[in-house]
């Protein structure tokens, strides 16, 4: 590569800010930097640190004019384009800069074929219409490794997995040979063996087409596998810039030695031979009946969970792995009796399955769950201390509300949250404050057994650790049992002292974490365990598209 | 009650907490709105359309609330023989203001000349309301055929025998009817005032029930979904196919119509207004995690409905209701139009309309009815838009 070159993208002194209510915020503050021709430019920082912000400028995407630049020149190809005008800017989007969103499930119109969706894009730049297109829309497709490209033509979005849909969207964004792609962490969203998938896919295409790419990500692994150069933004400035082995061998900046240190320490709790069964299941299932036709007869079932047997004994972690829709998940609520099933379920040595609401009320004060999504899993119109309390008004309805105060508090001490806040508004908080909020809900009860529902996916990587290391601290200190849900290896690694992989609702491979992760039997946990801590893909057929 | 309800010891010092905590204490008041509710009130205020539709629409109905003490054909207070007499609330004989013939009994006509002058030899006196006409006094001293226009607008000619036999120099000393009168001789600007109360009060009434009657039942249906869903979509569904209109007129007809009757007859379809908003809302609500977490910690249906769901579903219903009423108010004025509505005689804006259509020839009773309606309904419009950008969470203003 040239470097002498002019750069490609030329981003100078770009600030930006919001004006709401009266108030400006900035959320960029002169930050400078540029991209080369056919150069992966990694963008990193913790959610709100700018780095979409500054990306989203790139494209002229944000809410104008509730946001404006004090500062600062883009100049794309010589050309500066923020005095772009909007027919202009319409001409480059699409066209020389595209870009790619986390979310696959929302970034198509569910009410569009995929040929409708790319044809779109083909039509307003290239103007290609008919068969032309069509020929065009099935190359791309083949290009983003879609099977059997001329049946997917017909297909809505709903009716493709997640992995599949942002192929659709790469396939849309490389539509007219873009010279910068731009990736919002597309990868956020998926599983680790998908994100290996795309990861691969991205990489792959960017070395044949020779486009630039600017990836925004929080995952360090990700940076290190895939691109050339890394900025480092933290509260909307870049703290630190340069070449990847530079800046992994030699961090300058405090941020980025933090950043770098924050991969989750394996540390599991002891596997306790010994010790009680807290929650055991025997063949346990949940079959979702498929109805067909005017009189809604069940002509199959979808088997979330297919006969599942585990043991959770007092103080130990039991860690579920898989894929998604493995079927983690459905057990998690199966075993908490949240969504029907059949077989036995036995929790502290006395059966529950099949009792009646009034009747598992006093097993719920010894059962919680945490949720994934710290965002939906706190009532937006409740405030903290409701929310924490919610749980003492139920099982402890004799509290007086001075002592039930007295317990939040107690519990958002042990979660590690200033107390002060409990009358805030869950919007109030980061993502990493809502889970320990969450945590505090469930721990107030003082339960035994607690199922973690991938409680850490949804966090930036240094929220994440810090999340890891309150759920050690916590489950020593009161002698907690966990059942910890997640697709993501490294987290399992850090907490789970024995493991279960799921696959199709079915236990592949059981046994000690450590034997599992020295020792993988089966070719799917070899898979996991690769995407996981290497970002490789597996073979063909190991693990679903 | 197990050890685990009493306190734990305070716990050793944490292991983890986040660098960012430093948010300062909460300022706890019923007074200070939470965030949310103060920036939808911004964001209502930045429609100055509406804000400005809000207070007149408030001023108005507040002035309406009190139109007996406006447009009345009894004084507020009538001095007579040293004693006190407030007509607009008590019910008086004319035995009290000295009348001893047989009519003695029966109540009062203020408006009388004779009750006037035997107050006015004791040495009384009578402060009146600004309009000396309620919705139902007939005015005896028309100049022309009812319906008459506007005493501002009468010729000299038009008003001689009157001005004349009470012994006035012109028209301008008679008494006013401001808007003029209708073919009852009752003044239109009394008619206005009572009708707009009555149409404002009714619209309200209606909304208010059959929102609650709506939002109960959109929220059974959306929260428990599956048969119960089915089997009460099919209902409304043969339920709204009812031609709603032919079935109110074959009841009002069979039954005496009244405040009362109308608004139960209303109410049997209006209900359904708010059911889809409400039971999608639910719907979309029941999966949330914080309900899966609600249904973890062991709270009852009705509570997690409650407490967690109907918040929710609140901001599609109060975006909706000041569109509701201004429907509510036109089913009323419809009915009343047509000859279905409120008894005769009521002061209604149906029927003022209905007058205004049926004598051509005096275009005040048209005009004022139009106006007042366009007005009413113009307002309510605005407002609704108003909360519509305050409930938009997208919403931003420069």
């Amino acid at each position: 590569m040239d470097a002498t070159a002019a750069p490609l993208l030329q981003i100078n002194d770009l600030s930006v800010a919001f004006r709401q209510g009266g108030r400006e915020t900035l959320a960029v503050d002169r930050v400078s930097f540029d991209i080369r021709r056919g150069e992966t430019l990694a963008l990193v920082g913790e959610s709100g640190s700018g780095k979409s912000v500054t990306a989203l400028s790139v494209m002229k995407l944000l809410p104008y004019p509730s946001a404006h630049h004090p500062s600062g020149v883009i100049r794309f190809k010589g050309r500066d384009l923020l005095q772009l005008r909007p027919r202009e800017m319409r001409q480059v989007r699409g066209k020389d800069i595209t870009i790619i969103f986390q979310e696959p499930m929302t970034s198509l119109n569910p009410l569009h074929t995929i040929e409708a969706q790319i044809g779109e894009i083909l039509l307003l730049h290239a103007g290609l219409t008919g068969m032309a297109a069509r020929e065009r829309i099935l190359e791309l497709l083949t290009e983003v490794g879609i099977p059997e490209p001329r049946t997917r033509l017909s297909s809505y979005p709903h009716q493709l997995s997640g992995g599949q849909r942002q192929r659709v969207m790469i396939a849309m964004a490389l539509a007219n040979e873009p010279d910068l792609l731009i990736a919002d962490e597309p990868t956020t969203a998926l599983d680790v063996t998908v994100q290996a998938q795309i990861l691969k896919l991205l990489k792959d295409l960017q070395a044949r087409l020779g486009m630039a790419m600017l990836f925004i990500t929080h995952d360090l692994g990700i940076v290190r596998k895939l691109a050339e150069r890394v900025c480092v933004m933290k509260s909307g400035n870049i703290v630190e810039q340069g070449a990847i082995e530079k800046v992994f061998r030699a961090p300058e900046h405090a941020y980025t030695r933090a950043l770098i240190a924050a991969e989750p320490h394996p540390d599991p709790a002891p596997v306790q031979p010994g010790a009680p069964i807290v929650m055991e299941t025997d063949d346990l299932k949940v079959w979702f009946p498929v109805k067909r036709g005017l009189l809604r007869r069940v002509v199959g079932h979808i088997k979330a969970v297919d006969g599942v047997r585990i043991a959770v004994r007092q103080g130990e972690t039991l860690g579920v792995v898989g894929e998604s829709g493995s079927g983690k998940t459905t057990l998690g609520l199966a075993i908490l009796r949240l969504v029907s099933s059949q077989g036995r379920i036995v929790f502290l040595g006395k059966p529950i399955t099949g009792l009646k609401f009034r009747d598992m009320l006093p097993f719920r004060r010894d059962m919680q769950i945490v949720f994934q999504d710290p965002y939906g899993s706190l009532s937006p119109r409740m405030s903290v201390s409701d929310i924490v309390e919610e749980g003492l008004r139920v099982h402890a309805p004799k509290l007086s509300k001075a002592e039930r105060d007295q317990r939040v508090i107690q519990a958002l001490a042990d979660v590690g949250l200033d107390t002060d806040t409990r009358f805030r508004y869950p919007h109030e908080f980061s993502g990493g404050q809502r889970q320990r909020i969450a945590l505090a809900r469930a721990l107030v009860l003082e339960p035994t057994f607690v199922v973690l529902d991938e409680p850490t996916s949804a966090l930036d990587m240094l929220i994440q650790s810090q999340m890891v290391d309150l759920l050690r601290a916590l489950q020593k200190r009161r002698n907690l049992t966990y059942l910890f849900i997640s697709h993501d290896l490294r987290v399992v690694a850090a907490l789970a002292s024995r493991l279960v992989v799921m696959r199709a609702g079915k236990i592949v491979e059981e046994g000690p974490a450590a034997d599992l992760f020295a020792r993988p039997q089966s070719e799917y946990t070899r898979a996991l365990l690769a995407a996981a801590f290497k970002l490789e893909t597996a073979p063909e057929g190991v693990v679903a598209e | 009650m197990d050890d685990r309800t009493k306190l734990a010891p305070p716990a050793p010092p944490q292991p983890a907490t986040l660098p960012s905590q430093d948010m300062a204490p909460p300022v706890v008041s019923l007074l200070t709105p939470s965030p949310i509710n103060r920036r939808r009130w911004e964001n209502f205020k930045a429609n100055r359309r509406g804000f400005w539709s809000l207070w007149i629409f408030l001023a108005l109905f507040t002035v309406s609330l009190f139109a007996e003490f406006i447009a009345n054909d009894r004084p507020f207070l009538v001095k007579y023989d040293g004693h006190l007499f407030f007509p607009t609330l008590f019910d008086y004989t004319q035995a009290d203001f000295g009348v001893t013939d047989e009519l003695a009994g029966s109540a009062p006509d203020y408006r009388d000349p004779y009750l006037q002058q035997l107050i006015a030899e004791k040495g009384g006196s009578i402060v009146w309301p600004p309009i000396r006409y309620s919705y139902d006094t007939h005015n005896l001293d028309l100049p022309t055929p009812a319906p008459s226009p506007p005493t501002w607008m009468l010729t000299e000619d038009q008003c001689r025998p009157v001005v004349e036999r009470k012994g006035l120099k012109s028209c301008r000393d008679l008494e006013y009817n401001w808007l003029g009168t209708d073919d009852q001789g009752f003044d239109v600007l009394a008619r206005v005032i009572y009708g707009f109360r009555i149409s404002v009060l009714f619209g309200l009434t209606l909304t208010i029930i059959s929102s609650i009657i709506g939002v109960a039942a959109g929220a059974v249906q959306g929260y428990f979904g599956g048969w119960t869903d089915l089997l009460f979509q099919r209902f409304i569904e043969i339920w709204t196919s009812i031609p709603e209109l032919y079935l109110l007129l074959i009841i009002s007809s069979v039954l005496v119509p009244g405040f009362f009757v109308l608004l139960g007859i209303l109410l049997l379809f209006s209900w359904v207004s708010l059911v889809g908003l409400v039971r999608a809302e639910f719907l979309r609500g029941r999966n949330f995690e914080y309900i899966q977490a609600a249904r973890a910690l062991g709270v009852a249906n009705r509570v997690i409905m409650f407490r967690h769901l109907l918040p929710n579903a609140m901001v599609a219903t109060m975006t909706f209701l000041p569109f509701i009423l201004s429907s509510s108010v036109m089913t009323l004025t419809a009915l009343d139009f047509l000859g279905f509505g409120l008894p005769p005689g009521s002061a209604s804006l149906g029927e003022m309309l209905k007058q205004g259509k049926d004598n051509i020839q005096a275009p005040w009773l048209g005009i004022t009815a139009f106006v007042t309606v366009a007005t009413m309904l113009s307002l309510l419009i605005f407002i609704g838009e108003a909360v519509r950008d305050a409930f938009d969470p997208r919403k931003t203003f420069r």
